[in-house]
């Protein structure tokens, strides 16, 4: 589903380059509940905007869904975007003067669906989400979680093949965090791929599978414990 | 997607009033100003007879010679507009054009038959009947009077409706008579709505003024020795007293048309009174080689300033005014879209092309562009009741509010708005929505 291989991203000025990720592989297979942790400035961010065409990444490969990536324009990332890809916020960004029922229509807009067939997924999405009754409100009069919930629905609505979540509960407290949460292992039941940015380890349990980035690099976690130990073994001069 | 542009643009509106207020405000008095001015300037400006405006030419002939008052030295395109008794006489003799007319602007006093109305003083053209169907003068009742009557110095009249609902109270007044300086004219004619603004045919003479209440034959109103109510240049030398003294004359009083329907008939023209003239220097009249021109109605316009060099200046004003309201348009609407930068950073992450927000946006500174047109009518309607409250009677005729002007200020203010809103626009396209995620 998404898959890349030795992909960099690089910041240029005029005196110095910064890698935001060197040599970044990753593959993400249909299906999967996936969590990408790690430290703040360590990549993840970038990850996410490359991994959902929101930026362009400098060297390497991205296939996402079979397709490769490179050289396509911005209008055929928005579209591939819009097709497969669903966002969920960790700030919501719900767009304050649409109501419910219209932040959810935004994509669908973009994607040229006629208006029967917005209404039937917008219903479809709210009924998902629990929050069919609140269709008419505004993001305003909404606690914290529901507006989550107003995200998914709208990552939802147009059946993405892909959700990509950034901190998804990083704005609510437990028992908000809980329920969205709930409702994402519950997507990831229904058959979808997801990949959650997280810095919460206790968050990236619940996912199916845990990738680490550190300094913009994909590390093997099970690895890692071994590296450390090697490490310590060498500092004390055992070896292993 | 335009209807839902349209819906964005108008809650966008909504969102802040106080910069939405301020951005229409600020297209509107651009609009009112600029619509005022180009107003005036489109009456002073338009073809008042479209349809045969490249067939109908004014004539002139320097009958003074180089050198003389009036003619610019070394100017050969500068010199009389206006003609001689003499010319006038010689020309209509001729017959050379397809249709023409000699005629000047008199007056009298007429002595309505109703006892009620007290008598008053009424304009007259005098004119030969060529006139009625070289200018397309429509008529309501009746008919221009005939070339026998041009002939004969008929004392017959043709009226316009306005002086026909006046002293006829709109009846058929065909075969009635009007009373003239206490003589009767027998009404032939009652003409119907015909005021072309500016009065083309005889620009000397009050050019944004009303046509005439009457019209008579010219060869009547010689016969009467009825005065020039016009402008008279005679360079010097009124000549011999009296009204013979004057038909003698090289004054000028006179406006001469010829209506010359193909360009054979024009070429035809011309060398005719280029010979015309040669044979008034080989009579002795002249002492100069021929001097003459014949204008189109648009080139007469154009060689007589019909349009006021103050009010193209004015125009130039108001329009560089409309700039500067559109630059601070454009500077709000780019506090505007750049406010919005994470919605517009969101629906670029929900799969809205830079192409898609690039059109949202522009609809939205259309929005603002109509607004701001409807707005700038309204004040076009007050610059022009002001400006009717402040000049003459003439001038005001030309502040009227035509449809055409309507349609033009709403594409003026929706067209100017989005151009405005092009930078801005840009701007919005190029909001990198990475960037306003990882900012938020």
């Amino acid at each position: 589903m998404l898959k890349m291989t030795h992909l960099s991203k690089a910041y240029r000025t005029e005196v110095v380059e910064t890698f935001a990720l060197r040599d970044f592989s990753i593959h993400v297979r249909e299906g999967e509940f996936v969590a990408v942790t790690a430290p703040s400035g360590s990549g993840k961010t970038t990850f996410l905007t490359i991994a959902g065409l929101l930026e362009e990444f400098s060297g390497g490969e991205y296939q996402l869904d079979g397709a490769n990536v490179r050289g396509l324009n911005d209008n055929q990332r928005s579209k591939l975007r819009n097709e497969k890809i669903g966002f969920i916020f960790q700030a919501f960004n719900l767009i304050a003067d649409l109501n419910v029922q219209d932040n959810i229509d935004v994509p669908l807009r973009y994607r040229g669906f006629n208006g029967p067939e917005r209404r039937r997924r917008i219903q479809e999405a709210l009924g998902r989400v629990g929050l069919s009754a609140r269709s008419r409100h505004y993001p305003a009069e909404l606690s914290g979680g529901q507006q989550q919930r107003v995200a998914i629905a709208r990552a939802l609505a147009g059946s993405p093949r892909l959700l990509l979540a950034d901190e998804p509960t990083g704005n609510l407290d437990t028992q908000m965090a809980r329920g969205v949460l709930d409702l994402l292992e519950e997507l990831h039941r229904d058959g979808a791929t997801i990949v959650m940015v997280t810095h919460d380890p206790e968050l990236a349990v619940r996912a199916q599978r845990e990738v680490h980035i550190v300094d913009g690099q994909v590390v093997d976690l099970a690895a890692q414990p071994r590296l450390v130990a090697t490490a310590n073994a060498a500092n004390t001069g055992t070896g292993t | 997607m335009f209807n839902y542009y349209v819906g964005l643009a108008v809650r966008s509106l909504k969102r802040n009033i106080v910069l939405t207020v301020l951005m229409i405000a600020a297209i509107g008095v651009g609009i009112g100003a600029s619509m005022t001015t180009l107003t005036v300037f489109r009456a002073m400006d338009r073809d008042p007879i479209p349809q045969k405006s490249r067939q109908l030419f004014a004539v002139q002939i320097d009958n003074w010679g180089p050198n003389s008052g009036g003619v610019v030295t070394g100017d050969a395109e500068h010199f009389q507009e206006q003609i001689s008794y003499i010319d006038a006489n010689g020309l209509m003799n001729a017959r050379a054009a397809h249709r023409q007319s000699a005629m000047y602007v008199t007056g009298a006093a007429l002595t309505p038959s109703n006892p009620d109305l007290l008598p008053f003083q009424v304009q007259i053209r005098a004119t030969y009947t060529d006139f009625f169907a070289m200018f397309d003068t429509p008529f309501l009742m009746g008919a221009p009077w005939s070339a026998a009557d041009d002939n004969g110095r008929a004392e017959v009249v043709v009226i316009s409706h306005e002086l026909n609902d006046k002293i006829f109270g709109g009846a058929n007044s065909i075969g009635k008579t009007v009373n003239l300086d206490n003589h009767e004219y027998r009404v032939v004619g009652v003409m119907g709505l015909w005021d072309p603004i500016p009065k083309y045919y005889d620009l000397n003479n009050n050019a944004y003024g009303k046509s005439a209440e009457i019209y008579l034959p010219f060869t009547r109103a010689i016969e009467g020795q009825m005065p020039s109510w016009g402008n008279n240049n005679c360079n010097g030398n009124v000549g011999e007293p009296g009204w013979a003294g004057r038909l003698r004359s090289e004054c000028v009083w006179l406006q001469f048309w010829a209506e010359l329907p193909t360009a054979a008939d024009v070429e035809h023209y011309r060398t005719f009174l280029n010979n015309y003239a040669s044979d008034q220097q080989r009579t002795g009249r002249f002492s100069w080689p021929a001097h003459t021109r014949i204008r189109d109605v648009r080139e007469w316009l154009v060689y007589q300033h019909a349009v006021q060099d103050e009010v193209r200046i004015l125009v130039l004003v108001s329009f560089s005014f409309l700039l500067v309201c559109l630059l601070n348009a454009m500077g709000l609407m780019l506090a505007k879209i750049m406010g919005r930068a994470g919605d517009i950073g969101v629906r670029r992450a929900l799969g809205a092309s830079r192409r898609a927000i690039f059109g949202q946006c522009l609809i939205e500174a259309g929005v603002i562009g109509l607004a701001g047109g409807l707005l700038g009518l309204l004040l076009t309607g007050l610059g022009l009741m002001g400006l009717r409250s402040l000049l003459s009677e003439e001038v005001s005729r030309l502040t009227h509010f035509s449809p055409s002007d309507i349609t033009i200020a709403v594409i003026l203010a929706v067209v100017a708005t989005t151009l405005a809103g092009l930078y801005p626009t840009w701007r919005a396209a190029q909001v990198q929505p990475a960037w306003q995620l990882k900012a938020q």
